[in-house]
């Protein structure tokens, strides 16, 4: 019965336009650009235009309530005038080169050990997560009152065992501020690096460390000539990440100083905060904001060339 | 809808709004004679997140009373004052947003051209009640019409223990900076000394470092803008604050704004700058070593220096309406009935206290002089100077006290880390960066 015959419908009934858009989505690169199409659309709308706006607003003098007019480089001609912009890039990379190499160093011993054969070792494991799931806030609140020049808790211990008879001023005086808010950033990045060095570390076949002792390698080189040059990648990928959460902090130096004593641990990111939103001049804000991306970018491509050496890892020459 | 129409302040001579005043001059008050809201009317209001629980409860009761009243429909959101700032900016560009914000110092001289013009209703509630004081004036009024209502302060003033005052040789608190820095010498030697914030501190710390710049006759800019911070006067106070800060306890660069609460209520500071809440907290603690704290601790104004006047810095409370509000005699009248003295009234019993009014007609109400321990900060805007000044309000004078600009020039003289020739130097090629601009 024509009722029952098959639904098909002969491709000669099917309108010449359509015909050329499904072979169209036959072909593997129309059909592979549509399918990545949502997810260009979206780093294009969500990444690449604030991105943009952001560097359009640090060419303008926009003010908060004015759209502002385009100066060009004038805010960063400006900001190259102001002492404390300079003084705050030095705290930056200050706070960023001490704060990395100590997370780096501590990480990669903390991991080492975490390694080893050790009772409760999940327990521990979990333990040293907790200053990096603890909110940023709540550990800076907490290294405010540390710090606190008044009811500072190792203040008061160091006092009470008689090492000192006078409260520590952790974050009275320039230097001081800055090693203290460095020491609380290692903190809360420690676990960062030291369980994802772990990771890595747990990927290490040890087939390589039993060949290496064979060849009468010590626990010097079996770290040096095995577990570094293994560890490469993921020391680059970590150090990255690192690095750019460092040279971008916010919360803790907001919540532990707002930048003092006397801007002496004000980074750029909280300048930034500072100039725009505090002091209501966009443009300036944007300005400072935009000129941590050469900064960011060299992270990045260090990086870039740090997993280049996988050659290097696979047995050939850099 | 009904239209815009032109308001005025009516100078009624009806027998109701007959006042005889003091000279025997009989003064008719004025009355209100502005539109009725429209018809269907809604508006939103965004205000500071309050610090005391039934402050926000009597204002809501008002806001109900006056929906009750009109019909018009209000919502009332609150947002903490840093939050405040850019969401009243974008509300001012995009053109969208909440019809009033109720926020601080000199937020709406950024975007002046957006508000609704509040003039005849501003004037009103002055001549209605004796007169706006003048730094209330100058935080509402933008090229001589009115863009902000002044809502009042929340004033600081210098919280100190009467016993360690005694032990310091004085019967009363100084008036002069002369007497208030004997009288610091002297907390140091009795062993409590004074304590003050000299790191980011937003309210505190701007609040004492500008009064003393001002006491001395120094300013950042003069009346045209013109940057003036680098001058003698400057260094005078900064020479001054050294001496302060020498008398000082440890840390205060550090400190930030909840600093002194902390240090004043744990008995190790007997003076600093504050709101009244260090004296609330200790007075309703259920701890008896804090109510002997409140028992022990009064509030003073901040002292005269050689300039001869009162120069005090305060938290001013600035409310403003945007001109795209589809309701503007609906703001308009909603403003009026939010600062008539009754509704005034019942939210300063409320509030205990909080906020100093900018109308000195305000300042009768019991909960001003119920405690004499309260009184002062009734008159902060008395004797109070805008920011910026005595320039002009704007995005500069936000940028210079954004940037802790007078702030961080009196930590550097006063820590010796610069001298105070050259921190008046550096800060005012710092300021000229935001008036060149």
């Amino acid at each position: 019965m024509a009722a029952n015959a098959p639904a098909y419908r002969d491709s000669r009934t099917i309108p010449a336009r359509r015909q050329r858009a499904l072979r169209l989505l036959d072909d593997r690169n129309v059909l592979g650009f549509l399918l990545i199409l949502p997810a260009v659309a979206f780093l294009l709308i969500f990444l690449a235009y604030p991105l943009g706006l952001g560097f359009w607003l640090g060419m303008t003098d926009a003010k908060i309530g004015e759209s502002g007019r385009f100066i060009g480089f004038g805010n960063f001609v400006s900001l190259a005038h102001d002492s404390v912009f300079w003084l705050v890039v030095f705290n930056t990379v200050l706070y960023t080169v001490v704060a990395s190499a100590l997370k780096f160093g501590l990480g990669l011993y903390l991991a080492l050990l975490l390694n080893r054969r050790l009772p409760f070792k999940a327990f521990i494991r979990a333990i040293v997560l907790l200053p990096f799931v603890t909110p940023t806030v709540l550990s800076a609140i907490a290294f405010w009152w540390i710090y606190d020049p008044q009811f500072s808790i190792i203040s008061w211990s160091l006092i009470k065992l008689g090492l000192i008879d006078k409260y520590i001023d952790f974050l009275g005086s320039p230097w001081n501020a800055r090693w203290s808010v460095i020491a609380a950033n290692v903190w809360r990045g420690i676990p960062f690096v030291a369980i994802t060095l772990l990771a890595g570390l747990q990927t290490i076949s040890p087939s390589l460390y039993e060949a290496a002792t064979l060849d009468g390698a010590g626990a010097w080189q079996r770290f040096r000539f095995v577990t570094l040059p293994m560890l490469s990648p993921i020391i680059a990928v970590v150090m990255t990440f690192s690095v750019l959460l460092t040279f971008t902090d916010f919360q803790l130096i907001y919540a532990i100083t707002r930048g003092g004593p006397i801007n002496a641990t004000h980074l750029m990111a909280t300048l930034s905060y500072e100039r725009a939103i505090t002091g209501g001049r966009l443009g300036e804000g944007a300005a400072i904001a935009d000129a941590m991306v050469p900064f960011l970018l060299a992270a990045i491509l260090f990086s870039y060339f740090g997993l280049q050496r996988r050659r290097w890892q696979q047995g050939s020459r850099d | 809808m009904l239209g815009i129409t032109r308001r005025r302040v009516l100078q009624s001579g009806g027998a109701a709004g007959l006042m005889l005043l003091p000279g025997g001059a009989a003064r008719a008050a004025p009355a209100w004679s502005g539109p009725a809201p429209e018809a269907g009317a809604s508006i939103r209001v965004l205000r500071w997140k309050q610090f005391i629980q039934a402050e926000f409860d009597a204002f809501v009761a008002n806001t109900k009373k006056f929906s009750d009243q009109t019909g018009v429909k209000v919502r009332v959101d609150a947002e903490s004052w840093d939050d405040i700032r850019p969401k009243s900016a974008v509300a001012a560009n995009v053109g969208a947003g909440p019809d009033i914000i109720m926020g601080t110092l000199d937020d709406p001289f950024k975007f002046p051209d957006k508000l609704l013009d509040l003039t005849d209703l501003a004037e009103y509630l002055g001549a209605a009640s004796g007169g706006w004081y003048p730094v209330a004036r100058k935080y509402g009024v933008h090229d001589k019409k009115w863009i902000s209502l002044p809502q009042g302060a929340t004033g600081g003033c210098l919280n100190y223990r009467i016993s360690t005052m005694r032990a310091a040789g004085f019967d009363e608190f100084p008036k002069d900076t002369a007497g208030y820095l004997k009288l610091c010498q002297g907390l140091k030697k009795a062993g409590k000394p004074p304590g003050f914030a000299l790191g980011h501190a937003t309210g505190d710390a701007n609040g004492w470092t500008q009064w003393c710049l001002w006491a001395f006759g120094g300013k950042t800019v003069d009346n045209n803008n013109n940057v003036v911070i680098d001058s003698p006067e400057t260094v005078a106070a900064l020479e001054y604050a050294k001496q302060l800060y020498q008398t000082y306890i440890d840390g205060v660069l550090s400190w930030l704004d909840p600093s002194n609460n902390k240090a004043f209520l744990a008995d190790q500071i007997s003076l600093t700058f504050n709101g009244i809440s260090i004296y609330t907290v200790a007075k309703n603690s259920p701890d008896p070593a804090l109510n002997a704290i409140a028992a022990d601790m009064d509030h003073a104004n901040m002292p005269i220096g050689p300039i001869g006047r009162p120069t005090e810095q305060q938290n001013i409370l600035s409310t403003y309406a945007y001109a795209y509000t589809k309701y503007p005699n609906a703001v308009r009248e909603y403003l009026r009935f939010m600062w008539e003295k009754p509704q005034i009234d019942y939210w300063e019993t409320q509030s205990n206290g909080y906020i100093a009014p900018p109308l000195p007609a305000w300042n009768d109400n019991p909960v001003w002089t119920a405690d004499p321990k309260v009184t002062p900060f009734r008159d902060v805007l008395k004797f109070a100077l805008d920011d910026g000044y005595s320039g002009g309000l704007g995005s500069a004078s936000a940028a210079v006290m954004g940037d802790f600009v007078v702030v961080d020039m009196f930590a550097e003289a006063c820590t010796g880390n610069k001298s105070p020739k050259d921190a008046a130097h550096d800060a005012a090629e710092r300021v000229k960066r935001y008036y060149s601009a």
